[in-house]
C-alpha cells in the first residue's frame, strides 16, 4: 500500500469491484483525484461510469476494494454521509426548486434566520448569494429571479455554485453539458475554469465531448467494460487519441 | 395600472446584456405588477365591489359588509390551510367534514362536563389528529391525498351524522368563550384576519414556509437537501384540519346551532376555489394565503351581490365556475408573461 495521502489525493479508489447479480459492473478499478484537479471520465454507455459515480457518492457500496477520502480509508454509508464529507453530485434538473428564487435555492435547508424570532434573513441571504455567485464569476440577472426563469445553463451553474457554497471538496458532474447549446456550455466551462483557479475544489467530469474534456480537464481516464484502461494527463493526449481508443473498442465489439 | 398596461407594450430589448436587469422602467414596473400575483385578483375584487355598489343601494352598508364577512370567514380560514397543502403538493378533501364534525366534538366534551374552553381546545386537537392521520396515511402508505382524504371525508360525514343524531343541536350560548368565538359581532372575521396574517407570515417568513414550497415544487430536490418533506406534509395536513375545525365551531357558534349538514364538500371546494382564484398552483410550489383570502372575498362579494340583486342563486355556481376557469387561465398566462418580462433575452 502507498503511504497515506502522499500525493494530496482528495479521493482515491483502490481495486474496487461491483457486480449486480451476474453482471460485472466494475472490476478492479483504481482511480484518484488530487486537490484542485479536474479529472475527465469518459467511456461508452454501459462501461460502468454511473456505477462508479454512485459508489463515489455513497449510493452504492462496492463489493470489494477500498475508498480513501483525503487519505483516510472510508466506507460511504449513504449519499448524505458522502455529502457530509464534502462529496457532492450536481444534477441538472433534480437539484433546483423552480418556484423559489436563486438566493433561496442556494440556501436550501441552510436558511439564515433571526434570533430569537426565527424569521428569514432574506437581505443577508441575498447578499451572500450575490457574493457567492460573483466569487466564481456566475452572471445572472438577479439573485431574486425565480429559478424557473433561468436558462438550463444558468440553472446548472447555480447548482454547481450551491455545491461550492456548501463547502464541497469533490464535485461529481455527470454530463453537465448534455443537451446544452454552445453558449450555455461555454458558461459552464468558464465556471469550471474559475473553480480550477481557486484550487481547493476537485472535480470529476463525465462528458462525451472529447474536445471539451481535453480543454478543461487536467487528466483523462477511460473506463471500458468496468475497468480503467487509460489514464493520462490531458496535455499528453489528444481528441484524436481518445476517439481512436473508443473506436478501437467499437471495432472489437463488431468483430 | 396605466403604466403597467403601457409597459406591456414596451418589449424587452433583445440586446440587453445577460448580466443586466430587464431594460426600462416601464418594463420593470410591469414585471413587478405581474409578479405580484395578488394584484390582479385584488383589482377584480374591487371592480366587483364597485359594480355591486353602483347597481344596488343596499350594498354599501355596515350590515351588508357584515354579511359578506360572514360568507368569507369559513372559506378563507379553510383556504388558509388548503393553500399550504396545495403548495406542498397535497389537498385535503375532508376539511369540510372536519368543519362539520368539530362542533359536535366540542359538544360531546362539554356535555361530559368539561369547561367550554377546554372542550373547544379538545375539539381542535382532535381535528388536528384527523389531519395527522390523513398525512400519515398519505406519506407512510403512499396513498394519493385525493383518495386518502376522500375516504376520510365520507368517514367524517358518517361520524358527524351519528354524533348529532342527524339533526341540528343548539350551540352553547353563555360566557366569554361563546362571545369571543363567533357570537360577538365580527369575532369570526377577526379570527379570519388573524389566521390569514399568521399563516401568511409562516409561509413567507419562516423556514417551514420555504420547506413547504420546496416540498411541492421539487420533492426530490427538497429531500436531497435534507428537508423532511413527509414531516412538512403531515404538519400541513394537521394545520388544515385544525383550521377547518375552528372554522366550523366559529360559524356554528355565531349562528347559535350546530348543524350536521353544514360544511361538507361545499365548504371545502369553496375554500379550494378561493385558493385557486387567488393564484395558488394546483400542482404545488407556489401560492399565497392573502391571495386565497382575496379569492374568498371576491366569492363573498359576488354571492352577496347576487342575493341583493335578486339574481337566481342558481346562477352563482355558474359564475363561480367561470371565475375558476378564468383564474386558472390567467395564472398560466401570467406565468408565461412573467417569464418573458424577466428573461434577460426577452424571448428564451
Amino acid at each position: 500500500m502507498t503511504p497515506r495521502n502522499e500525493s494530496g489525493d482528495v479521493i482515491r479508489v483502490e481495486h474496487i469491484s461491483k457486480r449486480f447479480g451476474p453482471l460485472k459492473a466494475l472490476t478492479d478499478v483504481n482511480l484518484s483525484v488530487r486537490r484542485g484537479e479536474i479529472l475527465g471520465l469518459i467511456g461508452d454507455n454501459g462501461a460502468g461510469k454511473s456505477t462508479l459515480i454512485k459508489i463515489l457518492t455513497g449510493f452504492h457500496q462496492p463489493d470489494t476494494g477500498q475508498l480513501f477520502f483525503e487519505g483516510e480509508p472510508v466506507q460511504l454509508r449513504s449519499v448524505s454521509h458522502a455529502r457530509s464529507l464534502g462529496i457532492e453530485t450536481v444534477f441538472q434538473d433534480l437539484a433546483m426548486i423552480n418556484e423559489l428564487p436563486v438566493y433561496l435555492n442556494l440556501h436550501l435547508n441552510k436558511e439564515l434566520v433571526h434570533t430569537p424570532v426565527p424569521f428569514l434573513k432574506r437581505r443577508e441571504m441575498k447578499r451572500r448569494a450575490r457574493e457567492a455567485l460573483d466569487s466564481i464569476g456566475i452572471n445572472i440577472p438577479s439573485v431574486t429571479a425565480e429559478v424557473a426563469q433561468l436558462s438550463g445553463g444558468q440553472r446548472q451553474a447555480i447548482a454547481v455554485a450551491r455545491s461550492v457554497y456548501s463547502n464541497a471538496k469533490l464535485l461529481l458532474l455527470d454530463e453537465p453539458l448534455a443537451a446544452m447549446g454552445a453558449k450555455e456550455s461555454g458558461l459552464i466551462l468558464r465556471l469550471l475554469q474559475q473553480l480550477k483557479q481557486r484550487g481547493d475544489i476537485s472535480i470529476i467530469l463525465i462528458a462525451h465531448n472529447y474536445s471539451q474534456i481535453v480543454d478543461i480537464c487536467d487528466r483523462v481516464n477511460l473506463l471500458q467494460h468496468g475497468t480503467i484502461t487509460f489514464d493520462k494527463p490531458s496535455k499528453d493526449t489528444s481528441v484524436a487519441e481518445l476517439l481512436e481508443l473508443v473506436h478501437a473498442e467499437y471495432r472489437l465489439n463488431q468483430d | 395600472m396605466a403604466e403597467a398596461l403601457a409597459g406591456k407594450h414596451t418589449r424587452p430589448q433583445p440586446g440587453t446584456p445577460a448580466g443586466g436587469p430587464p431594460s426600462g422602467r416601464a418594463v420593470s414596473f410591469a414585471a413587478n405588477a405581474v409578479r405580484i400575483k395578488e394584484l390582479s385578483i385584488l383589482l377584480v375584487t374591487i371592480a366587483a365591489a364597485i359594480y355591486f355598489s353602483l347597481t344596488n343601494a343596499g350594498f354599501n352598508s355596515a350590515e351588508n359588509y357584515h354579511t359578506i364577512a360572514q360568507y368569507v370567514a369559513p372559506w378563507a380560514i379553510v383556504a388558509a390551510g388548503e393553500v399550504m397543502l396545495l403548495i406542498c403538493g397535497e389537498i385535503d378533501l375532508s376539511a369540510g367534514f372536519v368543519f362539520t364534525l368539530s362542533p359536535f366534538l366540542l359538544v360531546a366534551f362539554y356535555h361530559a362536563g368539561a369547561p367550554l374552553l377546554l372542550s373547544l381546545v379538545a375539539a381542535l386537537v382532535l381535528s388536528g389528529v384527523i389531519g395527522t392521520i390523513n398525512g400519515l396515511i398519505r406519506t407512510v402508505f403512499g396513498l394519493p391525498a385525493f383518495i386518502t382524504t376522500l375516504g376520510m371525508a365520507f368517514l367524517l360525514q358518517g361520524l358527524s351524522l351519528i354524533l348529532s343524531g342527524g339533526s341540528p343541536i343548539s350551540a352553547p350560548t353563555d360566557g366569554w368563550v361563546v362571545t369571543w368565538f363567533g357570537q360577538g359581532p365580527w369575532t369570526e372575521f377577526a379570527w379570519t384576519v388573524l389566521i390569514v396574517a399568521v399563516t401568511q407570515v409562516v409561509l413567507s417568513a419562516t423556514r417551514f414556509g420555504i420547506y413547504t414550497q420546496a416540498s411541492g415544487g421539487n420533492p426530490v430536490a427538497a429531500a436531497e437537501s435534507g428537508i423532511r418533506t413527509n414531516q412538512v406534509k403531515v404538519i400541513n395536513f394537521a394545520l388544515t384540519s385544525t383550521l377547518a375545525g375552528l372554522a366550523g365551531i366559529l360559524q356554528g357558534t355565531r349562528v347559535g346551532s350546530y348543524d350536521p349538514t353544514n360544511g361538507g364538500f361545499n365548504a371545502m371546494f369553496f375554500a379550494v376555489a378561493a385558493a385557486v382564484i387567488g393564484g395558488t398552483a394546483l400542482l404545488g410550489g407556489s401560492g399565497t394565503i392573502i391571495g386565497a383570502f382575496l379569492g374568498a372575498l371576491l366569492l363573498g362579494i359576488v354571492y352577496d351581490g347576487f342575493n341583493l340583486t335578486g339574481i337566481n342563486a342558481s346562477a352563482f355556481p355558474l359564475v363561480l365556475g367561470i371565475a375558476i376557469l378564468i383564474a386558472m387561465l390567467l395564472n398560466v398566462y401570467l406565468t408565461v408573461m412573467r417569464k418573458r418580462l424577466s428573461s434577460p433575452k426577452g424571448h428564451s
